[in-house]
Parts: C-alpha cells; structure tokens; sequence
C-alpha cells in the first residue's frame, strides 16, 4: 500500500500542469450534483400545491418551476464542463505520461531493450498509459460525483425527514452486501473461464498459424477433437460465469424495489398523519431510486481504480528505467576519421557470471576489411555492439584514430561508422525519407545518386510511386532483399569513414543478391569494414578473419594462414564440400 | 448476424423464453408507479393503513416475481449465448480446417484466429445482450407511454414530443463518436506502430543518432491523438446534460400542465407523482438502447467477419474416395506442361513447367525468389493445384487421389521450422502417429539431430514450448527434418530448410539422407548452389519458367542463369568440383 501512495503522488504530480482543469472539475462535480439532488425536492414541493380539483396554487407553482429551471439550466452547464475539464485532464496526462515513457526509451542503455520483451513494453506504453488515464482519472471523477451524490441524498433526506432517511440508510447497504457477495462468487469462475480461453487461444494460434503444416501432415482430425475438447470445457464454465455474473443486476434491483416499497410504506403511514407531506414523499421516492445507483457504480470504479493503479506503477517502471552514462562533459567529438580502429585487452560480456569475449586484441588499419565468421549464435553480433557503443566493454579499451571510443560523444562515434544489419530495419514511411533517415537535409540528386549506387534506383522506379512508395509495415510492398539494398543506400548517403555489415545468409533471390554484393563492394572500397560474413568469398578477400565459437575469438589471421594451420577454420571452409566427397 | 443465428438452432426454446421472462419482468416494473399513484390518490386522503401496507407487500411482492423472472431469463439467455459462441467456434474452426493454401494466403492466419477468439467472443456477447435487453428497452418506453395514455391522455402529448427528442439527441451524439472512436483508435494504432518501430529499430535508430527526431515524431502523433480524444470527448459529453435538459423541461410541463388537470379535476395528484415516474423510466431505457446498440454494433460487425470467412469455398477439393491404381513404369513424380498463378494474380508463377522425377532421385530446385521454386513443390501434395497442366505420381493425376492418402505418401519440411507444443516423441509422431521410438530414433540420426536430443533432459520426452522457443533455428530445423523422414515418405521435399544450419552440418545432413533413404524421391529447394550442386537433377527456375533441367557439370557449361548463380556464390574451383 506504501508503494501504491507513492504512485498516486506522482500521478498527482503530472496532473499539476492541469491544476486548473483539476479544480474545475471538483467544483463542476458538487454543483452538477447539487442539482440533480435539488430537482426532485424542487418537484415534490410543487406537487404539494397540486392537491386536488380547484385547490390548485398556480400562483406559487410559478416561482417553483422558475426554480427548477434555473436548477436544471445549472446542473446541465456545469455537468457539460465536467465532461470537458476531465477529459483535457485525464488525455493531457496521459500524453506527458506517455511522452515522459517514450523520452526514457530513448536514453536507456540498449541492453534494457534487449531485454525486455518488447510486447511488454509497448503495453505499458500504450494499453497501460490508456489504462490510467481511463480508470485513473475518469475512475477518480466518478468516485468523487458518486461520493457526494451520497453524502449529498443523506443531507437531503435527512433535512426532509430524519425517520424515513434512516430507513433508507439502514436497507440500501443490502444491495452492495448482495453485489459484493455474488462478485466474490464469480470471480473464480471468471478466472477460470479466462484460463480456458486462454488454453483455447493459444491451441487456435497454433494450429492455425501453422495450418499449412497440419496440413502437409494430415493432423486436421486430432486437432478437431483437442478443439472440441477444450471448446466444450469453455462453454460450460462461460454459462456458468456469465450467469452467476447477470444475477448481480437483478438482485441489486430487487434490493432498490424493497427499498422502494418501504420508504412508500412508511412515508405513506406517516402522511396519514400528516406528519409527511405528499410532495415530500414523491421526492423520497426518487431519492430512493437515486441513492443506490453511486454505491452499485462505485464498486466497480474501486476495481478500475485498482487496476488502473497496477498500470501506473507498470508505467512508471519503464519512466524510472536507468539511463545510459551520459557522454563525458569533456567528450571528444570524432572528426574527419580515418579508420583506424585499435581493440586492446577487451574483455566483455552480457551477463556478469558468463563470461564471453576474453583478452580480445585487434588492430584494423584505415581500409582494412576484418570478417568475423562462426557457427550461428556464436556472439558475431557482440563485436558490433561493442564497436559501435551499444555495450560497453567491461574491461580494455577501443580507440578509434587513437581516442578511446568511452572519450568521444557516441553521436559522433556512430555517425563515424555506416551500418547494415542482416535484420532490414526500415521506419513507416515514404522510400525517400527511409534513404535520408541518416541526412534528412539531403537533396533528392543526393538520395537518387545514393539509391543508384546502391542498386535499388531500378527497382525503386518500378514501385508504383516510386520514391513516394510507401513502405507497409509487414513490409509486404518489398522483398527482404530489396529492403537490404534500402539499408545500404541509406548508409551510402551518409558517406561514413567505416562500415559494419552483417551479411544475409539466405532467402535473398540471386539477381538481388548480386546487386546486394556489388553494393556491399562500392560501399567498402577506402573504408575501414567489418563483415559479419557468411560468403566464402568475402571471407577470403577480408585483411584479417575473426574466427569465432561460442563467444570466443578461437583464431584470427589470413584466409591462407588459416588454412594452413587446419584448425577450426580450416574444418568449417572444408566441410562444405570434403563431406560430400567422402559419399 | 442473421446467416449466423442458424447456430441458435439448438437453443430455440431458450432464445425465445428468455425474452418473454424479460418483458414479464418490465410489466410488473411499469406497474408500480401507478400502484404508488394509488396510494396517493385514495389511500392517503381516506386514512386507510391497511390499503397503504396491502399496496407495499404488493410492491414487494411484485419485486420477488421479477427477479425469479428476470434469473430465468438471464439463464436462458446465457445459456443460449454461450452454446451459439461455441457452435461458431467449432463450425468455423472445421471450415478453416477445409480451406486449402491459397485461401489461407488469402485471409491470413493472424486473421483468422481474431475471428477464432475475440470475434467470437464480441458476436457471442452481441446474442446475449440482444436477447437481454432488445425487446425490454423498446417494451419499457412502449409501456411507460401506455401507462401515462391511461391516466391521462392528453398529458401523453408530452411524452410523444419528450421521448422522439430524447432518442434523437442520444442517436446523434452516439453517431457521431462511433465515428470519432474509430479514428481515435487509429490514432492509438499509429502510436502503438511507432512505439514497436523504436524497439524494434533501436540500433539504427541510435546509429544514425535520430533519438530526438523519434521522440519528437512520437510526441507529434500523441498530440494529434489528444486533439481528437478532445474533439470526440466535447461531443460525447452532451449527451447526458443534454438528455438532463429535456427530461426535467418534460417535468416542468407536467407539473404545469398535470396541475391544470388536476384543478380540473380530471386527473388525481398522484397520478402527476406517477407520470414524472414514467418519464424517468423512459429516459433510463432510452440510455439503456444506447449502451446496447454500441455493443451490438460490435457484435454483428464480428458476425459479419465470421460470415465472411465461413463463406470461403476452399479451392482444393478432395479426389476420389479410393486412389486409382499406379501406372506402371510411370516416374514417380511428373510435371506436364503445368502453369500456376496464386489465387487472382494475372501474372503466372509458373508456366509450362515439365519434368520427371524416378524413384531414388534427388532433384535439386535452384532459382531467385519469386522464380516459383516453392510454387513447383507445393503442388505435389497439392498444396494448392495447377491451374494448368498436370502434376503427376506414378503416373497418377494429384487431383484424382483422396488427399489423405496422397499426403500420406510425400513428407514435407517447410521455409519456416514449425514445431508445436508437446514432447519431442509427440512432435516427432506428427510424421506418423504410430511410429515406434527406434523408427524415431533412426529418422533424429539422418537429420542430424540425435546428438542433441539425447543430450536434452528427458530425450524424447523432453517438452517443447510453443513455437519451439526452446531450441535454436537450426535445432528446430533438424527436427522438422526428422519428423518428415518418420512419415517415411516416398517423396521428400526440403523447401529451404536447411538455411539456419552451418555448412558441415548441412553437408553431414545432405551425405546422410542420400545415404540412408534409397528409392525416396527427394526434392532439395535452395538458394545455396553448394546445396544442390549434388543432385541427379538440377531444376534452374527462372521467373516461372525452367531455365534449364540437368547435372551441375552439363549445366554450368549450358546454361547461362546457372552459371550465374554459382559464380555469384563459388569460387572457380569450387564450381569445378575441387
């Protein structure tokens, strides 16, 4: 409950710029109440003139009515402005909530990235922020009116007439027991019912999602009966909840229509002795009917306030996320690289008790190509994280033209370096903006020139609309190749000194591929590079190969040196076609 | 909804009584009033206690009755409802069962099981609700009117003019957010897509430097979304003061008028009490409507969905209920001149294709992407069918074998390594359901795979999470491998899938099968030329058409694409066959 205060607070604390909008609302809410409540007193006191045939006092019915207008003309304003004071509250909130998350995200080490799903992060920063600012906010304003409609009736009633106020008080409770009491009984059945579905679910993702093997191997029969299985298990336990579930409605109602019945018995029996006047038990009537509708309501605004409170701490999660070091005050900016990078005694890894690269030395000269080769899910990758500052190394040092890349800005170490990752990340957008992601202020001669060198001018200008061609988000407009050359061309544009590449090892048809190549040969050609390479012939051609294992840099020289030494390199190039000689 | 509602069939008695308990229920609602309006009347002016505590246990009484009917009807209702989700559930799901590859391209399987799950569920809670509140809402403002005809007729006047009006300005201002939500909840789509982007996309982003740019974009469609939510909220915030108004100037009326009356002597103070009763009535089934028509609109736009996929005929149709017999000396596969074009697509993937396959070949298809060579494959267990042109086994039309049996005969790995959730055994009986653990055993060591299944805990009974979580790619590949060899097929085809793995274990794989599985007919799918450079039978695909059928030597020297390709992957030497 600590944490849970602290959470509201800061809630508070973003909903400060909205201080206005927040004390609006407080005073639209007790005025747009007040009205409501007044108009049935106002109602019943002109009933009291109505008593009878030519005992009728228009006369003083008149200023009434002109009172119940005026009521009615002040609760509808004031009730239309707290619509619109909790609206601009609880969606600007939201906003500098959301933006506040986004902001973090952009500034967290991309280790926090790494791992952290990111289905689960996108959550929090849309379903959850909507989440407070729905059951927050608006939840907050319904507890509020319904709060003080209910001390609002009391005080009504009881300046009306204690006896049958107390009446009203002793019996309405019955309907929140009777509410409260059936949602307890529910909610295992609930959750058993979303456990079922949840079985159901993934069973449908899949089979579904992998239709086309159930149907390469006949399995549609056995999936039928698992289907029908859990389908019937579902529907038994669905009856069961939403029955029990819709009871709530009926009963709460039953409870209103005996409080109802006994504010008539006994405002009846008492008007009989005058005590009561007819018009006053018109207007308990009502209140009758109004008193228990806050109590059924706040019940289940108390439940989205809960959640709505989970989602806040789920969100705040994400704002409190550590940042990443900021850049030294006295940091370096790169200038006019040449390219030559220098490792010395790094040793890194993702987790402090496995360790993975150990003592790694390297020296690329300016245009020196280095490829870095291995089985898959050797830890190539890592070198690029730590090349271009996406991890820190635990212990050495990298220096580029002989600073330490930890004393330079990261902005200009990583606008030293052009990268191309096998995963073709590409922004939703036009071609044109995706080829100027690096330099937004480049001309279209430059973008074109950048596309024609990397070889995807021709195939930009088959699309539709050309550079104008909107890339989808699925990425369906453009094959996984020509997105490639995409990436390449966007790196062409920003002339970098030195290049990471990570080479695709399949599903690139050959014309593509070709390009791809060619590509990949116009880029590196001056520049210091570093190859993730799957291709024997890039391999061979590279100054210096990387041979890795497991996280382990095993060997490093020449093509030719390591053949000649017949180690694992030499095993790995020689596979591919000893083995089949052997048959 | 209406095609759908023939999965009510079985709950007709329900889906009727329900209803009916519903509208039992409103009437003894409608009754009160007046019974109050009668208190006032002759009750209290006559002194008479009795009557008054008569017409209380009346009230009470009366409340007993609705709520046993008004139980019955919400169990019927449910119970109505939820066999109706069910039934859908298990038709739709046995449809998508029959629809073939080109129908599945078609619709999507992310598609599909949104139908399957939430827009079963919305249509579900649609026929609940419907069977609910329908008829009530509409029965309650009906009644009220009546009921207010009956103590005066013409102070009914005011009810006819309130009540259209009431209905008017709930069916604008519910209209019109419909439309505003809609453009919210794309609005919130559009963040949601950027939020993905920046995840997904941290590295360029960052190696590009573009953090500010991105946040500020961010920032740019979360105000757009705010401006809308402000827009949309100014006009559902009418709604309530706005219905407010006109109820309370009807009351105003009424007492006006109702005293007129009264003085009159036509009508009695109670029954002025009882009209501004009704109005109330009117008033909360009115916003009842509302709440239910929004819901109900979701419901049949899910129906309408659902409809839609139920419609779908599938294009593959199942052959002859007994295989014809095999022709002797036919080859094991052929192709005849076939053409192929995915479903509406103007362009051919394929055209006059043909070639034949024997007994214990390897044909190795090589091409471009989009050179049709998954299109080729995918025709044999007919996947989907040639739309000209036959695809022959021994000597057999496809088209003419049931397909069971025809599947039965051909084992399949896939681009993408789909295991499922279970033990390894179970994934591995996928193949076969009766293959024995040795047969199991056999097909693990051909794909490579024995190794690390016996190193894993449990061996055959280790679990795989859904979707294979818990393996690499190229362990999820080896065992998709293995789990077509224990089909024991007689045709084999490996669409790609061998591309997670290293080249010694992709080599080690290709000796083994050529080894181990003498008299299969397997087709080798690739983009590797290393990978194919083996075969007895090189298939070159070029945009649909075959570019050139034959050994790597023959086509190295004849064939321009070939030669192409493997320049483009191979050294010299190594295209020689050193």
């Amino acid at each position: 409950m600590k944490r849970g205060d602290g959470t509201l607070k800061r809630i508070l604390g973003f909903a400060a710029p909205y201080r206005a909008a927040l004390i609006l609302v407080l005073v639209f809410s007790v005025l747009s109440v007040a009205a409501t409540l007044y108009v049935p007193i106002l109602t019943g006191d002109a009933i009291d003139f109505i008593l009878g045939p030519g005992s009728v006092d228009f006369p003083r019915i008149v200023p009434i009515l002109i009172q119940l207008l005026a009521t009615i003309a002040v609760g509808s304003v004031s009730q239309y402005l707290l619509g619109l004071c909790t609206n601009r509250l609880s969606y600007g909130v939201a906003r500098d909530i959301r933006l506040r998350a986004m902001d973090k995200l952009e500034v967290v080490p991309l280790k926090t990235i790494d791992t952290h799903s990111h289905g689960d992060l996108l959550s929090r920063v849309i379903t959850d922020v909507n989440q407070v600012s729905e059951g927050l906010l608006m939840g907050f304003t319904q507890l509020f009116s319904g709060v003080i409609t209910i001390f609002g009736t009391l005080g009504f009633m009881y300046s009306v007439d204690a006896r049958i106020a107390t009446v009203v008080v002793v019996v309405t409770p019955l309907s929140l027991l009777v509410a409260n009491f059936i949602a307890r009984r529910t909610f295992s059945m609930f959750k058993l019912q979303s456990a079922t579905r949840g079985e159901l679910t993934a069973l449908v993702e899949e089979m579904v999602g992998n239709q086309k093997v159930v149907k390469a191997f006949g399995h549609e029969r056995a999936n039928e009966d698992d289907f029908d299985k859990v389908n019937e298990r579902l529907r038994s336990q669905s009856l069961r909840a939403t029955f029990f579930s819709s009871i709530t409605n009926p009963s709460t109602r039953f409870v209103n229509g005996v409080v109802y019945a006994l504010v008539c018995l006994f405002g009846a029996l008492m008007a009989l002795d005058g005590g009561l006047s007819v018009g006053a038990l018109s207007c308990f009537l009502s209140y009758a009917n109004q008193y228990t509708k806050p109590f059924n309501e706040i019940s289940g605004v108390v439940a989205e306030l809960q959640s709505a409170m989970a989602s806040a701490r789920r969100v705040f999660e994400v704002i409190d996320f550590e940042e990443q070091t900021p850049d030294a005050a006295d940091a370096a900016v790169l200038r006019a690289v040449q390219g030559d990078v220098e490792i010395q005694n790094v040793d890194f890894s993702y987790r402090a008790d496995a360790p993975l690269i150990e003592n790694l030395n390297l020296r690329a000269r300016p245009g020196q190509r280095v490829a870095i080769v291995g089985p898959t899910g050797c830890g190539k990758t890592t070198i690029i994280n730590l090349l271009m500052r996406f991890y820190d190394v635990r212990s050495g040092e990298i220096r580029v033209d002989g600073h330490p890349i930890m004393g330079v800005t990261r902005d200009s170490l990583r606008g030293s370096y052009g990268m191309v990752l096998q995963e073709t990340w590409l922004k939703s957008g036009t071609i044109r903006e995706n080829i100027a992601y690096g330099r937004p202020e480049a001309s279209e001669e430059e973008i074109i020139a950048a596309a024609r060198e990397a070889h995807a001018h021709s195939f930009i200008m088959r699309l539709p609309d050309g550079y104008d061609t909107v890339i989808s988000e699925d990425g369906g407009n453009i094959s996984q190749g020509q997105r490639q050359l995409l990436c390449i061309a966007r790196v062409m544009l920003t002339h970098p000194p030195m290049l990471i590449l990570d080479e695709a090892t399949s599903s690139i048809d050959t014309r593509t591929e070709q390009r791809i190549q060619r590509a990949f040969a116009q880029l590196m050609t001056g520049r210091t590079s570093f190859i993730v390479a799957h291709r024997l012939s890039t391999i061979r051609e590279a100054d210096q190969i990387l041979v890795m294992r497991a996280g382990h840099i095993i060997e490093q020289g020449k093509h030719e040196e390591l053949l000649a030494k017949g180690g694992f390199y030499a095993e790995l190039y020689n596979s591919q076609f000893a083995t089949e000689e052997e048959i | 909804m209406k095609k759908l509602l023939v999965y009510l069939k079985d709950y007709k008695v329900e889906s009727i009584v329900g209803p009916l308990f519903k509208l039992l229920e409103a009437c003894f609602e409608l009754i009160v009033p007046l019974l109050v309006a009668e208190v006032i009347n002759t009750a209290i002016p006559a002194g008479d206690a009795a009557a008054v505590r008569r017409t209380a246990l009346i009230m009470v009484l009366l409340g007993v009755l609705g709520l046993v009917c008004s139980i019955t009807a919400q169990y019927f209702a449910a119970k109505a409802a939820v066999g109706f989700g069910a039934a859908v559930r298990a038709a739709l799901f046995r449809h998508v069962n029959t629809l073939s590859h080109a129908e599945m391209d078609r619709l999507g399987s992310s598609g599909l099981i949104t139908r399957l799950t939430a827009d079963v569920d919305q249509a579900q809670a649609g026929v609940n609700l419907v069977l609910r509140l329908l008829l009530r809402s509409p029965f309650v403002v009906l009644g009220s009117i009546i009921m207010a005809f009956i103590i005066s007729p013409k102070l009914t006047v005011i009810f006819l003019v309130a009540t259209p009006l009431i209905g008017l300005v709930i069916y604008l201002v519910i209209s019109r957010s419909l439309r505003l939500y809609k453009r919210i909840q794309e609005g919130i789509d559009h963040l949601s897509l950027l939020t993905r982007e920046n995840l997904s996309g941290a590295r360029v982003i960052r190696a590009f430097s573009r953090q500010r740019e991105e946040a500020g974009r961010f920032a740019g469609t979360a105000d757009t979304l705010v401006r809308l939510q402000t827009f949309a909220g100014r006009i559902s915030a009418a709604l309530n003061p706005a219905t407010m108004v006109i109820v309370n100037l009807a009351v105003v009326l009424i007492i006006w008028f109702g005293g007129k009356s009264v003085d009159a002597g036509e009508v009695g103070q109670g029954d002025v009490v009882a009209l501004v009763n009704y109005l109330t009535q009117i008033l909360i089934a009115l916003v009842a409507l509302a709440n239910l028509i929004v819901n109900f609109t979701r419901g049949t736009a899910s129906a309408a969905r659902i409809q839609e996929v139920l419609e779908v005929q599938p294009t593959v149709k199942d052959g002859a209920e007994s295989g014809p017999a095999p022709v002797k000396g036919a080859p094991r596969v052929a192709f005849e001149n076939v053409c192929f074009a995915y479903g509406g697509a103007a362009e051919n993937v394929l055209s006059d294709v043909s070639l034949q396959a024997g007994a214990g070949e390897t044909i190795g298809v090589i091409g471009g992407t989009g050179a049709g060579k998954s299109a080729l494959v995918n025709l044999i267990p007919r996947f989907y069918d040639a739309t000209a042109g036959r695809v022959l086994i021994d000597g057999v039309d496809v088209r003419e074998y049931p397909l069971d049996k025809l599947r039965a005969r051909i084992g399949v790995v896939p681009q993408q390594a789909v295991l499922f959730r279970g033990t390894i055994r179970e994934n591995m009986r996928w193949g076969r359901a009766d293959a024995t653990d040795e047969e199991i055993w056999r097909a693990l060591a051909i794909a490579q795979a024995k190794d690390f299944v016996e190193e894993r805990e449990g061996g055959l009974d280790a679990m795989i999470e859904q979707g294979g979580r818990n393996l690499s790619g190229g362990q999820r590949q080896r065992l998709t491998i293995a789990r077509a060899l224990v089909r024991g097929p007689q045709i084999l085809i490996l669409d790609d899938s061998a591309s997670a793995l290293d080249f010694a274990t992709d080599a080690r794989l290709r000796a083994a099968i050529r080894r181990e599985t003498g008299g299969m007919t397997v087709f080798i799918v690739s983009q590797r030329a290393s990978t194919i450079r083996r075969a007895d039978k090189i298939v070159v695909l070029d945009d649909g058409r075959v570019a050139g059928v034959g050994r790597h030597d023959e086509l190295f020297e004849t064939c321009p694409v070939y030669r192409e390709i493997c320049l483009s992957q191979l050294s010299e030497s190594e295209v020689k066959g050193a």
